[in-house]
């Protein structure tokens, strides 16, 4: 019988030389494989008388185990180089750009329009559309611009013929509103208008929202303060605002609002009670119910939001410009 | 309406600083527009006397002056004026004054000469940019004031931008007025002596369209010398309200428009013929205007007549054969009050725009002739001298307006506004404004006064309260309504998801024109007609637009040639499409577009990068398709559009009804397109993808789902979704998906033939398939194929 201790430190000496997976199983087989030495000493066993059997038995198996552990052993630490290797070889440069998923954009008007939806949205107030191409009784009779008004031989309007225009203010939707809902009414209606006017601070289409509130005891001070809280939000600042005395056929008790920028006043909205004419021309009692109005300049909005210096901008649509609004 | 603050103060005084009374007045709903000096920023600029003046030795175009500025010695200065001469009163910057643009007046010597000082012109000093030579003062100058006292430069030009309803500010009258109710002051009208005629001498004077005028006065004066020189004072003051001085006649007509709002106009009387009608012009009556262009009246316009025809339009403009020139000496002055309605609209009907017409389209006080007359008179008067003859009346002062007593009601001021007022500030708000007022139970009566024609109603009277109250000064409160939920429908898709999405896929949203070039769509939309702008800003803009795709492809030509090759863009918006049955006649659809061109992707290191084909926007559109959750109603139609490439072009349909194209824009119209490359552009009504179809959940089946796969061989005409559809037909409720997953043309599938790569999903609810089912059914499928396609399974 070979001595055991030679053989372990034979197969630890093969086992320690083995460099992968392959040479380690070879290593196996020469010790521990049916034809191998291990099993070869065993085989030795039925020489021994029957007393000296189980005490040799003994240390063979001791000896196998010590061959497979160490096997095991190397065989784990094989894996891991093995891993590492891998996984060093799949190694990326983490700081390369993504597969393109571009995103685009919302116009900065659209921006605009849908902030304001927001505010008032969370107020009631519902959003409602209409025709760009109005008559002249949506556009102008039934918000107290009578024929020989001078506002209506405004040189400003487009017009098709003297009854079809292209609507100069939004204010149709809510006389169209007014005619089929009653009473209380709050919405907002945002959109295209158009004055025949093109120069470095107008152009032929803008866009405006305008607002309406009619209910049994709507007033002024209400109208003040839904429109200033509106401008605190509108540039999340604390705005300093003014409301001066002006002038529209649609409503008495008018009004103009300033927001103060850094370089002066800037008008950003007009607003007012509703002319009880108005009221009249689509049947609502103006002694059971008044109103307010407003009406602000989108495009003027966004520009002192975001810093816009040139009006036309917005309808080039240069997607250098556009893709600035995220 | 731009006028002089110190003239203003002439009438009201408040001790406010002009930036204070600019900001008072437009917080009162007067908009200050503009507040500049009404000089240059000088100063050491005083009066003298030109002693001497002779020519410069040395130099042809210089004179040397001695010149007295009330000092000890005369000073020596050399100018280069041509209307130098001695005894001129003169502006003398004496060394040490600053003129505008810090110019500093030094001790120099000019060609040889000594000149201690400089003779200033209007515009060195800036106050006009007018005038070749010196300043000519009047000879009662008093010698070394200080000019800017003098001439009262330390004075502002405020413009204030009135709104059409405060026509009675148009004048410092009117101004005064108002300034004198926002400080609680009272007013001072400048006096004068009305001038007692001393000759008997009339002009007659008919009015026929007494509802149009329902006063004329009219006042013959001899004598009047209209080559007197208008006083400095006048001049000054017209100039600080925007206007040239012309002659002395024009120039007070225009004083007294100023001062009191009154336009006036001055004949020359021996150029009249017979008397003075006021009529409706006749159609196609001709008249040579002061200006000299000569308008055809059209019968709406009102005109002052003499027997031989027109001599002027009323309130708007005079005519150039009557008008006042250096030569006359004996005038018509005329002082009327037109209706605004009779005036409204008329000037701009031929071209015109004055500062009469401007007044008269607004109202003018209907009190105010007598007044304007006599302070014209006065003025005419001392400054030309003549004989003045006695003020003649026409019209009918039945038919001027009447001033409306307006209620207002105590309850109802406070419920408007929304906070409370006590009763004594009211009635005195009111009366300052010029009101009669009488309290009453339940508010107040009032009685607006002649210049207040936009006091009609009791809103108009609210307005004023809060206006003399400070809008600024009434709170700022939360509405209060009862809490309504809004009924937002589920099955809607707010616009902004649509959006979202698009934007989600690269899109950039762009916004362009409703009008677009009729020459660019009519291309794209041959032989449809658009609704066109008579007046547009230009004829490339002057055709609302049929569809979203002109303006849209415009946005891609715009971009490309700014090296923007890569474009993903849409746009919602109407179109205008004339249509007779619909509203207005017009049909204005709101629509949502896209178009794209370029690469897929952007160039990146990782990525295949090749141009975009109809799949790719056929996709995106799918994607919006797919929210409406109802694609099944979606189908695609191969169609012809005079836009689009014939093969690569399809109409989307919902429901058996176009509702829009998508396709690769025509080849042919690149070039007037200016795009380079292939685009791809689709339309789709808005209203198709803003309604989805509300969930409806089934139960998930519990059994394994089996797939079978076929190739089958096709015509290449056949349209994959026809074969899907049969078999979806086929296979009921076995079938639960059919996915195309190849389709290939080439080598090995003969010419026109195609290899479509279909896999099914077959499974039922309540139990496993077993295989001979699924053959079965696949059997089916294949047979109907063949029957329906002529489609053989490929090898």
């Amino acid at each position: 019988m070979q001595d055991l201790d030679a053989l372990i430190s034979q197969a630890k000496a093969q086992i320690e030389d083995a460099s992968d997976i392959a040479q380690l199983d070879t290593v196996r087989v020469e010790f521990l494989g049916k034809k191998g030495l291990m099993t070869k000493q065993l085989q030795t066993l039925g020489k021994l008388s029957p007393e000296e059997r189980p005490k040799a038995g003994q240390l063979i198996n001791q000896a196998k185990q010590a061959i497979q552990q160490e096997l095991n052993e190397k065989r784990e630490q094989l894996q891991q180089a093995e891993l590492n290797k891998k996984l060093a070889s799949e190694t990326v440069d983490i700081s390369l750009p993504g597969r393109a998923n571009e995103q685009g954009g919302l116009h900065p008007v659209s921006r605009t329009i849908e902030r304001i939806e927001h505010f008032f949205g969370d107020l009631g107030f519902e959003v409602k559309s209409g025709p760009e191409i109005e008559d002249g009784f949506h556009n102008f009779d039934a918000l107290n611009i009578p024929a020989h008004h001078p506002a209506r031989a405004d040189h400003d309007t487009f017009y098709f013929n003297p009854e079809l225009v292209l609507r100069t203010q939004t204010s149709g939707v809510q006389i169209r509103t007014m005619e089929t809902e009653k009473p209380p009414i709050r919405i907002i209606s945002p959109g295209r208008v158009y004055r025949n006017d093109y120069d470095q601070t107008h152009t032929p289409m803008f866009h405006q929202v305008e607002g309406l509130m009619v209910d049994k005891n709507v007033n002024f001070t209400e109208l003040k303060g839904v429109l200033y809280d509106f401008l605190q939000h509108f540039f999340e600042e604390d705005m300093q605002v003014r409301f001066r005395p002006s002038y529209f056929p649609f409503t008495e008790t008018s009004a103009e609002v300033d927001v103060l920028g850094k370089n002066g006043w800037l008008e950003v909205l007009g607003c007012g009670m509703v002319h009880p004419n108005v009221l009249r021309a689509v049947n609502i009692d103006p002694e059971e119910y008044t109103g307010f109005a407003f009406g602000m300049g989108v495009e003027r909005l966004t520009m002192l939001r975001y810093g816009v210096t040139d009006l036309r901008s917005f309808f080039e649509n240069d997607l250098r410009f556009l893709k600035q609004f995220k | 309406m731009k006028f002089s603050e110190s003239w203003l103060r002439e009438w009201v005084n408040p001790a406010i600083s002009s930036e204070e009374l600019a900001e008072q007045i437009t917080m009162a709903g007067l908009e200050v527009d503009d507040v500049a000096p009404v000089a240059g920023d000088f100063n050491g600029v005083v009066i003298g006397e030109v002693v001497e003046c002779g020519q410069h030795p040395d130099a042809d175009k210089l004179r040397v002056t001695k010149v007295n500025v009330g000092e000890e010695e005369l000073l020596d200065i050399v100018c280069g004026a041509p209307n130098c001469r001695a005894g001129l009163k003169v502006a003398v910057a004496k060394v040490g004054a600053v003129l505008p643009g810090d110019f500093k007046i030094k001790k120099a010597k000019l060609r040889g000469q000594p000149s201690h000082g400089m003779l200033c012109a209007f515009s060195e000093l800036g106050i006009s940019d007018e005038g070749d030579g010196i300043m000519e003062l009047p000879a009662d100058a008093p010698i070394g004031t200080d000019l800017r006292d003098y001439l009262q430069l330390n004075d502002v030009a405020i413009e204030v931008d009135l709104t059409p309803n405060r026509a009675d500010c148009l004048s410092i009258a009117g101004l005064a007025r108002e300034v004198g109710v926002l400080n609680n002051l009272d007013v001072t009208e400048p006096s004068w002596d009305d001038v007692e005629p001393s000759i008997d001498d009339t002009f007659p004077v008919t009015v026929t369209a007494t509802e149009q005028c329902p006063t004329y006065l009219g006042r013959v004066i001899r004598g009047v010398n209209v080559k007197a020189t208008t006083p400095l004072w006048m001049v000054e003051k017209l100039r600080r309200s925007g206007i040239r001085s012309i002659d002395p006649v024009v120039d007070i007509t225009n004083y007294v428009l100023i001062e009191f709002g009154q336009p006036m106009h001055a004949f020359d009387l021996d150029k009249l013929q017979g008397g003075i009608n006021v009529r409706p012009a006749g159609e196609g009556e001709k008249l040579v205007l002061l200006d000299g262009n000569e308008v055809e009246l059209q019968s709406n316009t009102l005109a002052i007549t003499d027997n031989r025809g027109p001599i002027a339009m009323a309130g708007i403009f005079g005519g150039e054969a009557t008008g006042v020139t250096e030569s006359s000496e004996n005038i018509f002055l005329e002082c009327a009050f037109f209706a605004k309605l009779a005036i409204t609209g008329r000037a701009r009907q031929y071209g015109l725009h004055t500062d009469s017409s401007h007044r008269y389209e607004r109202g003018v006080d209907y009190q105010l002739q007598y007044k304007a007359m006599e302070r014209a008179t006065q003025l005419i008067v001392e400054i030309c001298g003549g004989q003045v003859g006695p003020v003649v009346e026409a019209g009918d002062s039945d038919k001027l307006p009447k001033a409306a007593e307006i209620t207002l009601r105590h309850a109802r001021l406070e419920k408007v506004v929304g906070q409370a007022f006590e009763r004594t500030q009211v009635t005195e708000f009111l009366q300052r404004l010029g009101m009669e007022v009488q309290e009453s139970e339940l508010g107040w009566k009032a009685l607006a006064p002649s210049y207040r024609f936009d006091m009609e109603i009791e809103e108009d009277l609210i307005e004023e309260v809060a206006r003399i109250y400070g809008y600024n000064n009434i709170p700022n409160i939360s509405p209060q309504a009862a809490l309504k939920m809004n009924d937002t429908k589920e099955a809607g898709i707010p616009l902004s998801r649509l959006r979202q999405l698009l934007c989600g896929r690269g899109y950039q949203e762009a916004v362009t024109y409703s009008f677009v070039d009729p020459k660019r769509q009519e291309l794209l939309h041959p032989g449809e007609e658009a609704m066109v702008l008579p007046h547009p800003i230009s004829v490339e803009m002057s055709a609302m637009r049929l569809s979203l795709l002109t303006g849209l492809l415009d946005t891609i030509s715009y971009n490309q040639k700014r090296q923007q090759s890569r474009v993903r863009i849409f746009e919602t918006g109407l179109r205008f499409v004339p249509d007779s049955d619909a509203e207005n006649g017009v049909s204005q659809v709101p629509m949502i577009a896209g178009a794209i061109s370029g690469t897929v992707n952007q160039e990146s290191w990782n990525q295949e990068n090749r141009e975009v084909d109809f799949f790719d926007i056929k996709g995106d559109l799918e994607a919006l398709i797919e929210l409406s959750a109802q694609a099944n109603k979606f189908s695609f139609a191969r169609c012809e559009h005079p836009a689009l490439h014939p093969g690569q072009s399809a109409a989307i349909m919902f429901d058996g009804k176009q509702v829009g194209v998508i396709g690769a824009l025509h080849p042919q119209h690149s070039k007037a397109f200016g795009v380079s490359g292939k685009v791809f552009v689709f339309e789709l009504e808005q209203s198709v993808v803003t309604q989805r179809a509300l969930p409806d959940a089934k139960p998930v089946s519990k059994f394994p789902a089996n797939r079978r796969d076929l190739a089958v061989l096709v015509s290449d005409k056949i349209a994959a979704a026809d074969l899907i559809n049969c078999i979806e037909k086929v296979g009921g409720n076995q079938i639960v998906g059919v996915n195309l997953f190849d389709v290939y043309k080439g080598k090995g599938v003969a010419e026109g033939m195609q290899s479509l790569a279909i896999s099914m999903t077959l499974q039922e609810q309540d139990r496993t398939l077993e295989e001979k089912e699924i053959v079965a059914t696949v059997d089916k499928v294949v047979a109907a194929l063949a029957t329906e396609f002529d489609a053989s399974l490929r090898d």
